[in-house]
């Protein structure tokens, strides 16, 4: 049993669309026996323009394309985006507009946060995990459909407020989905948090300094897991976070198991924060009245010259954001997501570019896994968690 | 926010910061020389004051029309001192290479790839200068504003590629 392996060194393709790896991705794995020896990613299958799209689109239209960044949680990426071109218009939205946007992302962190840990039990071989999550996900996506009428593709906001209002008795079902939310993630915890298997092959695994994972540009629960307690929503805050009372968990290890930790905690927190928007929300505009970025109300469309006007003008021409650049970021389920923008004064953005937040992650997946054994690179190409959509734009 | 940033990198290098001004939303900005960029870098990073201790994002746009067509944007944040910077490097068409900063922040790595890939900006000294997102026989760059949105692109020649069990070779080989 002690004898080494037979040490040749031995090159495995794994992926693209590796069943242990979800995520478009191809890692080129140089083996000796079990260990990783070297490793290099090809990414790049799922590369869709995302930016050269939007070039060639009105602002309104880029929300389509914002939601498709990433999948799971379509709505971080709409506020992103949105507050990315206010804030180059000088636009300040109505507090009713920025709580819902809150009560969006929040939730859909939840989901991200649930698809993550379920998938990451899943491929170390928890099938029930996976499940739970999954109906708990189900739930969040039910009340999300009722509020934004789709149910993966969650387009909810707009330059200058959000599509609509809450529906009828929406607040009282989503909280109850909350609660059986919270009894389906508390049933997660207590399959994984103490199970051998699942220890033994997060504990210890990947595992990044505080140093290296600031040197390596990680953000979110990455960062927050190797023990650098920065989080946007705290440090720069956006819409009414500073209005919120919520705490930002931090890891200690920066391995595997201590981010699937942070990410349960930042669940729990999540849902604080969804209650208590639910709490101080107060009636009022969803969307600011001002017909230069938002469609005018029907009755005006058709009743009036003005209206018409407006919206056949943001139809067409799209908003006319001002000249000028600015970079917004905002704290989206795996960490900072960036929009930099370059506007010409026309209706189209300039120049659009992305910082998604699974990038620096992935490009320092090689440096984490060399010289752990293979089985390990699973965990820890799951905790990072990669979004194609995003990372390839 | 701070104007503190700004008006220290005004006082220390008067000659390689070109321009400081306030962004929309009061966003610390300042045009860097090229060639100074990485000394000045050094210096954001390594000066206690500053403290910039995370490149979360580095890009490229493409001014199609004015004089230094390229300008490559570095956005720094500390998170020690929490404050924010944006550098932006005029990159002229003649001259399309960049000092690298990944010896500065390993973070930079893959966004300048990215710079690379779509725009065609070299990196001087960075350790693997290839393409990211598109495959290596592509031709052109596409995020250049003369990149045509129907652009096609010629049929390549299957890659040489390592087999596990065959060894080196063609991959259509039998």
């Amino acid at each position: 049993m002690d004898a080494p392996l037979h040490a040749k060194r031995m090159i495995v393709n794994m992926g693209p669309s590796h069943p242990a790896m979800h995520g478009v991705t191809r890692a080129v794995v140089a083996l000796e026996g079990e260990t990783i020896a070297e490793m290099k990613l090809d990414i790049g299958f799922l590369h869709r323009g995302f930016e050269k799209s939007c070039e060639n689109a009105t602002w309104t239209q880029c929300f389509p394309y914002t939601d498709r960044l990433n999948y799971i949680s379509a709505i971080m990426n709409n506020t992103g985006f949105a507050l990315g071109v206010e804030k180059l218009c000088r636009l300040d939205v109505p507090d009713r507009a920025k709580y819902l946007r809150v009560i969006g992302s929040e939730i859909h962190r939840i989901c991200d946060h649930l698809t993550l840990v379920s998938a990451m039990g899943l491929e170390l071989g928890a099938m029930t995990v996976f499940l739970y999550g999954i109906e708990a996900r189900d739930l969040l996506w039910d009340r999300l459909t009722e509020l934004c009428g789709a149910r993966l593709t969650s387009n909810y906001c707009r330059v200058g407020g959000v599509a609509r209002d809450v529906p009828e008795g929406w607040i009282e079902k989503t909280t109850a989905s909350l609660d059986r939310v919270n009894e389906l993630a508390g049933e997660i915890g207590g399959l994984l948090t103490r199970n051998r298997i699942f220890l033994d092959r997060t504990r210890g695994t990947g595992r990044v300094s505080r140093q290296d994972a600031i040197d390596l540009g990680f953000t979110g629960p990455c960062l927050r897991a190797a023990g650098e307690p920065y989080d946007i929503r705290k440090a720069a805050p956006y819409l009414v976070y500073d209005r919120l009372d919520f705490d930002i968990p931090v890891g200690e290890h920066g391995d595997n198991f201590d981010r699937y930790l942070v990410r349960m905690e930042e669940m729990r927190q999540s849902d604080r924060i969804v209650r208590q928007c639910f709490a101080q929300m107060e009636p009022g505009d969803i969307a600011v009245k001002d017909f230069h970025y938002v469609l005018p109300p029907k009755p005006q469309v058709y009743g009036t010259i003005e209206g018409l006007m407006a919206h056949f003008k943001l139809v067409m021409e799209g908003i006319q954001v001002p000249a000028g650049e600015a970079y917004s970021y905002t704290e989206a389920a795996n960490g900072e997501l960036g929009f930099y923008i370059v506007s010409d004064g026309g209706g189209r953005p300039y120049k659009l570019g992305l910082r998604a937040p699974g990038w620096p992650m992935l490009a320092a997946l090689p440096y984490m896994v060399r010289g752990s054994l293979l089985a390990d690179l699973i965990p820890t190409f799951d905790s990072i968690n990669m979004i194609g959509g995003e990372v390839e734009q | 926010m701070s104007k503190a940033v700004t008006a220290a990198l005004k006082e220390k290098f008067p000659d390689a910061v070109e321009d400081v001004y306030e962004g929309v939303g009061g966003d610390d900005c300042a045009f860097v020389r090229k060639e100074a960029v990485a000394e000045v870098c050094r210096f954001l990073r390594d000066d206690p004051a500053m403290a910039f201790n995370m490149a979360p994002y580095v890009t490229a746009v493409d001014y199609l029309g004015q004089t230094p067509r390229f300008e490559v944007v570095y956005n720094l944040v500390s998170t020690t001192l929490n404050h924010r910077v944006r550098l932006r490097v005029k990159v002229p068409e003649a001259d399309l290479a960049v000092p690298t900063v990944t010896h500065l922040w390993r973070g930079a790595d893959w966004f300048e790839r990215y710079c690379f890939d779509m725009y065609g900006i070299r990196f001087t000294g960075h350790p693997d200068m290839r393409r990211l997102l598109m495959y290596d026989e592509f031709v052109g760059h596409p995020l250049r504003k003369d990149y045509p949105l129907k652009g096609r692109q010629p049929l390549t020649k299957e890659r040489e590629f390592q087999d596990l069990y065959r060894g080196p070779g063609p991959a259509g080989r039998d």
